[in-house]
């Protein structure tokens, strides 16, 4: 009888056995389920409901009354009134005649996501690889063509560009310089612990705050660099009065408050490097450059493409910085697809803004895995070749 | 301690010996009454303030909760609909209020004001008390304040150059041309012309229907100027409103560099250190200029109203000169709308809270609104209240108290006077879907075309396409209705 509480069913107590021990062993099997069972919970309550319930939003239009929400099912409407109706020209730009610069650019670009494609199909990828870069292709070709049809065709563009803008440049910005100043850090510099800590304290401060310090050190007439604009002949330029301008200095506060966090990342990476292959390499009489090429960035590559995917997947997030500094003008010059849904929502339009949401997970779902799949997994297999 | 402050401690002082409404002494122990509105210290700094006087008295608990102007509204209306009734009270534009009323969010306040013999609506000047307070004819929110746009001058500067104060936008932008860049503060800075807040999601809005209303409204209130009132076409794609979005652009050519960045706060922190010779602005200037930060401008700052010589026909849909036919209330040959932007703060209690609760949120409003307190409230420029009862705009004992000269005194009592007694004046919207008309698309818009992203005909048309959007949604019918209740019967 020794082996009958092995064979003991769970909820079932065999004879011989208390039901004590009976439940304990039906509890240490279930053990798994139960430690993760709050965690999913929670996942499920505050993060995967609010995603799905969040269609209901974006498919209706939505009234409130003294019974609460009331829900008209409109379908795609919302989604359509970004793309062909109202919030056309806020959410894609404005459109007239595509430019020489714009056609050629597209067509070069169509080429280049054809060649791209075929190339695929004749390596033999499989049926759900290429499914994957046709949808990357067709998003890569909707923004060409949104890019060809508004800046390069001197049109104002929309909130989705100006999101891209963030991300793209933002993010290269950010990831260049950090890279810089991460390098600089893990070399026998004097003071380097003080520069590590100096260069990491932006992280630390809410990004509202960020954005009020930026507005009062960039007012032209009133912040403490006053006497420097005026010295320069821009006491009075407004840059908060000027699209481009506007965007570059969210960028440059948005940089100074994410540098750090690449830094930090980067610094981390640097110096776990194995010294042995560097000095390996020096006395092979490697130049500094060819042993950050061939050494150091191989080995930081897989860290330095994460970091570079959380960013921008915070980046497309853009919100607070172009709320606070220009409460997204001139115009809509700065608004990011963040700031524009919450527009919508502040304006109690549910129905537009859940949609601008849902568009805002698509692209930043399909850019990120796009990066991922064919700029970061296909250098680290090239590394590890 | 200055008069100002004097008069604020022996207004609580009166208030805390003689306060006898409806409430008593610790009647409304362990009662908690939140309210939501705009940030301090304008209005939720007074708001605050009478909070804890109220407290004193009566043992209710009075929390405030502040949020960015441009969320006061959908915050309210999310949590009253969706069952929070986290917010007791919200103190907000008069004109929001019709929309949550609507959807039955509001408490009827008349059987309260029946019982209370302190708050003395007949005090209440007659547009305020029928037209703000009401909803559907009864009392469902309670005014702390009043609200016109007027322009504000340099009195001292204009008279330097010679100038007159300005009658029509055109003499608003060549006094503004004239005078910008001269040294206004005494420091050797150059000032501006003009200072208008411009700012995106803030209240740049306003100021464009205030030249708005002088062109294309000139039948009497109930004409309107933002629809046909009988169809509710919109009326802005033509000739009049083209003409107020283009002199609001060129306003911007004598402002600050910065002024499309600029809020409501940017620029009285501008003009109260006396930068500034030509403003567009509410009743606050006028106390404002009595802050010891506004020394420079002390009694200077004077308010007039200004309207125009050219009108909108609205069967030709051009602009025509103005005359007996074209517009019957103009005075001088000069058509004058004085805009009541944003109608006044006033405070609206929930439907749903607490039946005690209730009537503490009420006393309260009735507290604040009372003369004891808001006559001192409207001669302090930081509590954001203006004037809005007769006995404030009877005399001007009052303002000469708080430290105006008598000169000031009777040029700001009577520009608000003459906006008040205006039978052309011009009303801020009051229908179902009101801040999204003007706060978000004419908003949206208005700073698209002030940043050059598209052409004021483009704005135009946009806004346009905007507005029949809301009216659609809401239904056309309901919202003709809710406008002949708001202005009257369409003309």
């Amino acid at each position: 009888m020794s082996d009958g509480t092995a064979t003991s069913q769970p909820g079932i107590s065999p004879a011989g056995l208390s039901r004590g021990e009976s439940w304990g062993e039906w509890f240490d099997r279930q053990s798994r389920t139960f430690f993760i069972a709050p965690a999913v919970t929670l996942v499920l309550l505050f993060a995967i409901f609010p995603t799905f319930y969040t269609i209901v939003f974006a498919i209706s239009h939505v009234r409130f009354s003294a019974t609460g929400l009331k829900f008209r099912t409109v379908w795609f409407e919302n989604f359509a009134a970004q793309f062909t109706g109202n919030q056309q020209v806020h959410f894609l730009g404005r459109f007239t005649s595509m430019s020489t610069a714009g056609w050629v650019f597209s067509l070069v670009t169509a080429g280049a996501l054809l060649w791209w494609l075929y190339r695929a199909f004749v390596s033999g990828a499989t049926w759900v690889g290429l499914a994957g870069r046709v949808i990357s292709a067709a998003m890569a070709m909707f923004i060409a063509l949104l890019f060809a049809a508004t800046l390069l065709s001197g049109n104002q563009w929309g909130t989705l560009l100006n999101t891209l803008f963030y991300v793209v440049v933002g993010c290269s910005i950010q990831f260049v310089i950090g890279l810089m100043l991460a390098f600089l850090c893990s070399q026998p510099v004097i003071g380097k612990n003080f520069f590590r800590v100096l260069f990491f304290i932006p992280l630390m401060i809410t990004p509202l705050g960020v954005g009020y310090a930026f507005k009062m050190i960039l007012d032209v007439t009133k912040g403490p660099f006053q006497p420097f604009w005026k010295l320069v002949g821009l006491g009075n330029w407004a840059w908060s009065t000027d699209a481009w301008a506007a965007r570059w200095f969210v960028i440059l506060g948005d940089s100074w408050q994410w540098i750090p966090f690449i830094f930090i990342v980067l610094l981390a990476a640097l110096e776990n490097v194995p010294k042995d292959h560097v000095e390996a390499a020096q006395v092979d009489g490697a130049s500094s450059f060819q042993i950050f090429r061939e050494i150091t960035w191989p080995q930081i590559l897989p860290v330095a493409a994460t970091v570079m995917l959380i960013r921008m997947i915070e980046a497309f997030k853009i919100v607070d910085l172009p709320n606070i500094m220009t409460a997204g003008g001139p115009g809509i010059a700065t608004e990011s697809m963040t700031l524009h849904s919450l527009f919508l929502w502040r304006a109690n339009d549910m129905g537009d803004s859940a949609a601008v949401a849902y568009l805002l997970l698509i692209l930043t779902v399909v850019v990120c895995s796009s990066f991922f799949n064919y700029v970061v997994l296909k250098r680290l297999r090239k590394a590890r070749a | 301690m200055d008069f100002r402050k004097l008069a604020v401690a022996a207004a609580s002082a009166v208030a805390l010996c003689g306060w006898s409404g409806v409430a008593g002494a610790g009647q409304y122990d362990g009662i908690t009454i939140n309210i939501l509105t705009r940030p301090g210290p304008v209005i939720a700094g007074a708001v605050s303030q009478h909070g804890k006087e109220f407290e004193k008295l009566t043992g209710a608990k009075i929390i405030v909760n502040e949020v960015p102007y441009a969320e006061i509204f959908p915050k309210v209306q999310q949590d009253w609909s969706t069952g929070t009734n986290s917010i007791d009270v919200a103190v907000f534009a008069a004109g929001w209020g019709v929309e949550l009323a609507a959807a039955g969010l509001l408490e009827n306040l008349d059987p309260y004001i029946a019982k209370d013999g302190k708050i003395d609506l007949q005090d209440i000047a007659p547009y305020f008390r029928e037209f703000a307070q009401k909803i559907g004819g009864h009392t469902m929110v309670i005014q702390v304040d009043g609200d016109f746009q007027m322009v504000y001058y340099r009195k001292d500067i204009l008279e330097k150059n010679n100038l007159q104060p300005p009658k029509t936008w055109d003499d608003y932008l060549a006094i503004a041309k004239a005078i910008n860049g001269q040294d206004m503060s005494g420091d050797g800075k150059p000032g501006y012309g003009s200072c208008i807040f411009k700012k995106r999601n803030a209240q740049s809005y306003f100021a464009v229907q205030t030249i708005a209303s002088t062109i294309v409204q000139t039948q009497g209130t109930a004409q309107g100027f933002q629809f046909e009132n009988a169809t509710m076409k919109p009326l802005v794609n033509n000739a009049g409103w083209k003409k107020a979005f283009e002199l609001y652009k060129e306003t911007s050519k004598y402002g600050p560099p910065e002024e499309l960045n600029m809020d409501i706060g940017d620029t009285r922190a501008l003009f109260k250190s006396g930068r500034c010779g030509l403003l567009i602005e509410w009743g606050d200037p006028g106390p404002l200029q009595l802050e010891d930060d506004a020394k420079v401008i002390k009694n200077k700052l004077y308010a007039t109203n200004v309207g125009s010589k050219e009108v909108l026909d609205r069967k030709t849909g051009k602009l025509v000169p103005v005359s007996k036919e074209s517009a019957p209330n103009a005075i001088d040959g000069i058509n004058y709308a004085p805009f009541s932007a944003f109608g006044g703060w006033g405070g609206a209690v929930n439907a749903k809270s607490d039946p005690k609760v209730k009537q503490a949120a009420y006393d309260f409003l009735s507290f604040m609104s009372q003369k004891e307190q808001s006559n001192v409230d409207v001669t302090l420029g930081w509590t954001g209240f203006n004037p809005y009862r007769l006995s404030q705009l009877k005399s001007t004992d009052l303002w000469v108290k708080s430290g105006m000269d008598e000169g000031l005194a009777k040029n700001y009592m009577g520009a608000i006077n003459d906006a008040l007694n205006n039978p052309n004046m011009s009303s801020d919207l009051k229908i179902p879907g009101a801040q999204q008309y003007t706060a978000v698309v004419l908003d949206t818009e208005l700073a698209r075309y002030m940043a050059g992203e598209i052409t004021v005909d483009e704005a135009l048309k946009n806004i346009e396409a905007g507005w029949e959007k809301i009216t659609r949604d809401f239904g056309r019918d309901e919202q003709i209705k809710q406008m002949a209740l708001a202005v009257g019967p369409a003309k």
